[in-house]
């Protein structure tokens, strides 16, 4: 109990706030990015051009299979050293998590596409709707519906990578915790505990609001086709 | 038909990216680093008493002092960025900071990689381990479990000259003596300023092997060719040993830690020059 003091020692707890509005800051310009992006990428995987769907599947495959980690450092050293492109660190974790958001997001976009059976799209045609129309009127509101759990499970996921971005200097609130605990290890050697704890919460606190405006939604959208 | 486009594909990225290989992030010179007003310097934000962020906010440490003392007498202004010991390299490689000031080992695959300046501290491998289980020799860690930090000097030198020693590894200071204390090892490894530090302040364990390995020295660390801020890092070394700049460094910033268990001469070197 004694060590649980450095949560409040000195500046430490705007510290803390202020690490998680980076975290938060971050991954909100990506899962936005990925959103919008996610919608169009989705849109184009569900097309039949054979060069679209190789594009669209290199895409999918590398975000897939390489760690976000080696991402990030291509992005921030990789650049610089291959094209003496530099960037700040908070730029590239934007690049790489939209990147990666917009791939997953736009496979899952397909996924919620190809699953309305073709009969709505026949039928939208057949009372003259044109293809756009079909598009917004039709196929789009039904894939949001189906769309949301699974989005929501991407920008939670998106949320808890970005402490990743400490390997490439950004200050997020994991590193601020694992400052505290460090210039605290000799006064307070039982400190991590608590750290760890505050900022599981700082988690908890940033993450649940999206998930209950996510059953929110799903709620609602329930009531409406009932 | 697919299979092939992808094929292409991958081949034109890894050459587009072999092409632009040619053109390497340069180092800034002394002059444009004087031209801009501000020092990039690399430095640990988690490991104390070399560099450390106090409940301030505010950067600390060993390594931090001079850092301050390099950019003052400059007369520019200091930006310092957090570095973790896996990518310090990669700072100086890609440009991304001026010097590297983050209790860096000189070792010749290092120097192959950058340019070490003068050295200001020394340094071997210590061996803390629990009490209860107290590790002395090098023979009684051999078939036990060691944890030890990524990319530092002792996950090195184990690697080659110990085999027989299992090594459990963790990205960041913190996560291996944090390691160390849950028991997920039978002990730990790093430098032995920081394994005497630790030992200190956490009762129950001893470092049981005080120095292994060859005695090494930490040195500032600057992009390979970079002459002009590695000639001025050196100049400042030298002309600082006058008022026992690494003394009153000591002082400052590590006496609270080591207490009169260690004398000074034993890790700080004035001038750069190792007797």
């Amino acid at each position: 109990m004694r060590d649980l003091a450095v949560l409040f020692k000195g500046n430490n707890p705007a510290r803390l706030l202020g690490g998680l509005g980076v975290t938060l800051k971050l991954s909100l310009i990506s899962v936005v990015l990925s959103i919008a992006l996610g919608l169009v990428v989705g849109v184009l995987m569900t097309l039949k051009n054979p060069v679209v769907r190789a594009v669209t599947r290199l895409w999918l495959e590398t975000v897939r299979i390489v760690p976000q980690l080696v991402l990030l450092f291509l992005v921030y050293f990789g650049m610089a050293k291959a094209f003496n492109l530099q960037m700040s660190g908070e730029t590239a974790a934007v690049i790489v998590f939209t990147f990666w958001g917009a791939g997953e997001m736009g496979d899952l976009v397909r996924g919620a596409i190809t699953s309305i059976p073709v009969h709505q799209r026949e039928s939208g045609a057949a009372l003259g709707l044109t293809q756009g129309q079909v598009w917004a009127h039709v196929l789009l509101p039904q894939a949001a519906r189906r769309l949301v759990p699974q989005a929501i499970n991407l920008t939670t996921r998106m949320i808890k990578t970005t402490s990743l971005v400490m390997l490439i200097g950004v200050v997020e609130v994991l590193k601020v915790g694992s400052q505290i605990i460090d210039a605290a290890r000799y006064d307070a050697p039982q400190g991590a505990v608590w750290v760890y704890g505050a900022v599981f919460l700082l988690y908890f606190f940033a993450c649940w609001p999206i998930s209950l405006l996510a059953k929110h939604l799903e709620k609602q959208w329930a009531c409406q086709e009932g | 038909m697919k299979k092939l486009f992808a094929l292409i594909l991958a081949l034109a990225l890894v050459l587009s990216l072999t092409a632009g290989a040619l053109a390497d992030a340069k180092a800034r010179s002394l002059d444009e680093i004087k031209e801009s007003g501000k020092l990039v310097i690399g430095v640990f934000s988690d490991k104390k008493p070399f560099g450390y962020v106090d409940e301030y906010g505010e950067y600390q440490g060993y390594d931090v002092y001079f850092a301050r003392r390099l950019a003052q007498d400059l007369g520019v202004e200091l930006e310092l960025v957090s570095v973790d010991a896996p990518n310090r390299v990669e700072y100086l490689t890609s440009a991304k900071v001026d010097i590297i000031l983050a209790n860096f080992t000189v070792t010749p695959e290092r120097a192959e990689v950058v340019d070490f300046a003068l050295p200001y501290m020394k340094v071997a491998l210590g061996v803390v381990s629990p009490d209860a289980a107290l590790i002395t020799s090098i023979e009684d860690l051999r078939g036990k479990k060691l944890i030890v930090s990524k990319g530092t000097t002792a996950e090195t030198w184990f690697t080659a000259n110990e085999p027989e020693v299992e090594l459990l590894k963790f990205d960041t200071y913190t996560e291996t003596f944090n390691a160390l204390l849950d028991g997920r090892g039978d002990a730990l490894s790093t430098d032995n300023t920081e394994v005497l530090a630790w030992a200190i302040e956490n009762p129950g364990f001893t470092v049981g092997i005080e120095s292994l390995g060859s005695l090494d020295t930490i040195a500032p660390a600057v992009q390979k060719g970079n002459d002009t801020v590695l000639a001025y890092i050196n100049e400042e070394i030298e002309a600082l040993a006058a008022e026992q700049f690494f003394h009153a460094d000591y002082e400052a910033t590590l006496k609270d830690v080591y207490g009169d268990a260690v004398d000074p001469d034993n890790l700080v070197v004035e001038g750069g020059a190792i007797e």
